[in-house]
């Protein structure tokens, strides 16, 4: 008599079909379409990215004519923007974490949920469309009139692409907050959720309030260009700044959107790998529901040159100031965490190092750019470009990537394999300041950022920022083979390999479809590391 | 799980009360009150909208999270006009050489060759 | 117990309403969801009808003798007629709620169907007016022309670009409404609801409300602005 073992039915292999990925309602599996989603993009924008490097290393304009690099920054832009940095931690941590975090079985919303993914999918077309039939040569902020009267570039369609994606924004962030209030498992509390949760509240905030706004901007815009509407035309009186600050009343707090949940990723990893409970909890959660808020008063910080009052910009600039605080008191708290805790040196601290110095010097030339005397002389140069990569790059990406890490075992049941990890973790912690601290240099000595040529005397600088951003390419490149490769040869990850506390972790790896096979209770705060072991092996 | 259930004479009351508004907020608009116009237009306006959100919306019956949400939205929305018009309506205090000191001073595009200030 | 709970019963080895999504523990939870959802939906609305009416403030300021030019010529009779068609159909739509609440399914799709007419009727005179402006050459763009004050124009342009596009965008809220209120409609038709489970009746007679309130809006900033000064 034989006796046969079944797998375990876990998410993945509970329905193999290509349909059943396709028109799944299962969280897990949206964050991993997400996941592949956002990579594609992904690359698109690092290859946008390479030939601006790659033109930028000659002074003259030899590999690319101006237009033509117009075409490609503004591609780099929207694409790293509007599908890759707003939707890659909610999208793929977010939808997959999420949901185990609190003791559910899924969101609130699970077909809208798939609605989302779909949505950023057909404005992603729609942008491909636009970018494959000529591209756009306005920058990534559409600033009229030359958007709206004078480009004879693809506005419209890309107009309608990043529209369509604000709407798989808004209702993923509709999702998370009616999930975060009404499907939280028994026993468990506001206080008592991890701190990624909070992040995710705060951030749907912004995606709910915020995004609208671009949408109705990006549709006047449209209406302009298509119809002949007059709303931002010179010539009838209308007003171009009108559309600045329409645009950035959105553009700004997305910012908060791409930096949020990164910063949430941060507090899990950092208490995990010190052993310790997180300083300060509640100071970490209400910050972020601060940052979300605050964010929303400081938009025009963006406009301080385009011709807005001076008194208006003194009162932008103070504000601008105070939301440097909230984003402090997240970085004493971590340090305070880290202090003293039995630091446990696997990679996902690894990038939670790069993403505290990083996201530090990114933060706080935010300062210096909110400062309006030196933001007369700083604006629309390098410093600028360097600042904002500092923080996207530096910060929010590096968050990103200590949360895959961290939840790479949940979500595919395999660990990667730690050498390769950390090699690439060091060549991007080498290639990143290579690439983007020369900016700050070439920026305060004066050069502007969209220009496809410069002043001979900057192209030392230039090609160090070059260089950085090839070896950024083969760092990144190796995570992606390496994860991959995970799936097919790594060792197979228990529940718990991190020994962490958090619901997602008292569940198989990876989940079964209903991710608990009994709905939890929940007794206890979300980090206490007291009663865990400090280290696996 | 039913909801409060709100009586017929309610929804008539409220029915009739958004008839009479809408009533006074044409006639008003045809009284000459100078700049009173249109801050009594939205007053009423204001108040119309209130009354829906309240009785027809069910809010007043609803719980204090569904209060949250819509002080949020008109919260934002606030923040919006207020902070966007602070640039607007400040433009025109400074003054510079050959500029105007009135507010909501806009620049407008003079013809070729003009000097600062002319129009 | 009903017919629907028992077969379900059978179906999972425990009895639940049949309206009961799986992800939910409680039919109660689930309501409650879903409200919440509307209710953000409706705050997104409110933004996103928020960036034009930012416009249309700073406009508004700018251009007061431009704005009064441009609403004299809208005709209040058809907007007042409007507004008086749709704060009817909130009423009827709160008493279509009230019937559903009260498990009266032939009073709810009564209700639910003059509402869904109400809205029609809205959205023929706004057809009407727009073919109005049509046949004045009123519609921005290259076609635009303004024969009574030929000076103001450009301004006037400015005008009527947030007019269409206030209106327009209400409109499209109003089709899409209209829509909605068919399919529940429907619903209801079939016996849908019961006083334990009317979401859909529910949550989209919180869109409808919305969109009345935006036109309670609309109506005086558009119709209303600086009239008294034909009369002194």
């Amino acid at each position: 008599m034989t006796t046969t073992v079944l797998p375990r039915v876990t998410y993945v292999n509970v329905k193999t079909t290509v349909a059943s990925w396709l028109l799944t309602k299962d969280h897990k599996r949206i964050g991993i379409l997400y996941l592949g989603l956002v990579a594609v993009a992904f690359l698109l924008g690092g290859i946008f990215a390479a030939a601006v490097r790659i033109e930028l290393t000659t002074p003259q304009g030899d590999l690319l004519s101006a237009d033509s690099y117009n075409r490609m920054f503004t591609a780099h832009g929207v694409m790293m923007v509007f599908f890759v940095l707003i939707p890659v931690v909610p999208g793929i941590l977010g939808n997959f974490v999420m949901p185990l975090m609190i003791g559910a079985k899924d969101v609130a919303f699970p077909r809208l949920n798939l609605l989302s993914w779909y949505l950023l999918v057909i404005g992603f077309l729609f942008t491909i469309a636009a970018l494959v039939s000529g591209g756009v040569d306005t920058g990534w902020t559409f600033y009229t009139p030359y958007s709206s009267l004078a480009s004879n570039s693809n506005v419209v369609m890309t107009g309608l692409g990043i529209f369509i994606a604000g709407f798989s924004s808004i209702l993923t962030g509709l999702n998370f907050m009616v999930t975060i209030h009404r499907m939280r498992a028994p026993g468990m509390t506001w206080f008592r959720l991890p701190l990624f949760v909070w992040a995710l509240y705060a951030t749907a905030l912004v995606q709910i309030l915020g995004t609208p706004i671009i949408a109705i901007t990006l549709l006047m815009l449209v209406l302009e260009r298509v119809l002949g509407f007059g709303i931002f035309d010179p010539r009838l009186g209308g007003d171009p700044v009108l559309f600045q600050h329409l645009f950035w009343f959105y553009s700004h707090p997305a910012v908060y959107i791409m930096i949020l949940p990164p910063m949430g990723v941060i507090s899990e990893v950092i208490t995990c790998f010190s052993r310790k409970n997180v300083f300060g909890y509640s100071f970490v959660a209400f910050s972020s529901l601060a940052i979300a808020v605050f964010g929303f008063l400081v938009w025009a910080h963006h406009l301080f040159v385009a011709g807005i009052s001076p008194y208006s910009a003194m009162v932008f600039s103070f504000l601008s100031f105070a939301v440097a605080i909230p984003s402090a008191v997240k970085t004493f708290n971590w340090t305070a965490t880290l202090y003293q805790g039995a630091i446990w040196l696997q990679t996902p601290i690894w990038w939670a190092f790069g993403f505290l110095g990083l996201f530090l010097v990114g933060g706080l030339t935010g300062l210096f750019l909110a400062s309006l005397g030196l933001d007369v002389h700083l604006h629309d140069t390098y410093f600028v470009v360097a600042h904002f990569h500092f923080i996207m790059v530096g910060g929010a990406i590096m968050g990103f990537f200590a949360g895959l890490h961290y939840w790479w075992p949940k979500m595919t049941g395999r660990m990667y394999n730690e050498f390769l990890s950390r090699f690439a973790a060091i060549l991007v912690f080498v290639g990143f300041p290579l690439t983007f601290g020369p900016q700050f240099i070439l920026g305060y000595l004066g050069m502007p950022r969209r220009y496809h040529v410069y002043p001979d005397e900057f192209q030392v600088l230039n090609v160090l920022s070059s260089a950085g951003a090839s070896i950024l390419a083969v760092g990144y490149t190796l995570i992606a083979l390496y994860l991959l490769f995970s799936l097919w040869k790594g060792e197979k990850a228990g529940a718990n390999p991190w020994k962490a506390t958090g619901l997602e972790w008292q569940t198989e790896s990876p989940p079964p479809p209903d991710n608990f096979a009994v709905t939890p209770i929940v007794t206890e705060g979300a980090y206490e590391y007291s009663k865990r072991e400090i280290k696996v092996a | 799980m039913t909801g409060h259930v709100s009586p017929k004479r309610v929804y008539y009351a409220i029915f009739a009360s958004l008839m009479v508004l809408t009533a006074i907020t044409v006639s008003i608009a045809f009284i000459p009150l100078g700049r009173l116009n249109f801050p009594v237009a939205l007053s009423i306006a204001i108040l119309k909208a209130t009354l829906v959100v309240l009785f027809f919306m069910h809010v007043k019956y609803s719980s204090r999270l569904t209060k949250l949400i819509c002080g949020t939205a008109f919260f934002f929305l606030l923040v919006l006009f207020g902070l966007t018009l602070s640039d607007y309506l400040s433009r025109g205090w400074y003054t510079a050489p050959g500029g105007t000191t009135g507010a909501g001073t806009r620049v407008r595009i003079g013809p070729a060759g003009a000097a600062p200030g002319e129009r | 117990m009903p017919d629907g709970l028992a077969a379900h019963a059978d179906l999972h080895g425990h009895a639940h309403d049949p309206a009961l999504q799986h992800h939910f523990q409680t039919l109660d939870q689930q309501h409650e969801a879903a409200t919440l959802g509307m209710w953000v939906f409706l705050v997104t609305e409110v933004m996103f009808f928020g960036g034009l009416l930012m416009a249309y403030l700073i406009y508004r300021i700018w251009y007061p003798e431009a704005w009064a030019e441009g609403s004299e010529e809208l005709s209040i009779a058809l907007g007042g007629f409007n507004t008086v068609v749709l704060i009817t159909s909130s009423l009827t739509m709160a008493l279509g709620v009230r019937s559903a609440q009260t498990g009266t399914p032939r009073a709810t799709v009564k209700w639910l169907l003059i509402t869904i007419a109400l809205g029609l009727t809205f959205l023929v005179v706004k057809f009407f007016e727009y073919k109005e402006k049509w046949d004045l050459n009123h519609i921005p763009g290259p076609n635009f022309i303004f024969e009574g004050r030929p000076d103001l124009a450009p301004h006037l342009e400015i005008f009527y670009s947030l007019y269409f596009g206030l209106t327009g965008l209400h409109a499209l809220h109003m089709v899409v409404g209209v829509s909605i209120l068919s399919v529940v409609a429907w619903m209801a038709y079939r016996r849908r609801f019961t006083p334990n489970w009317y979401t859909p009746v529910e949550i989209s007679g919180l869109y409808w409300h919305f969109v009345d309130v935006v036109w309670i809006f609309l109506f005086p900033l558009l119709y209303l602005v600086d009239r008294a000064r034909q009369v002194s």
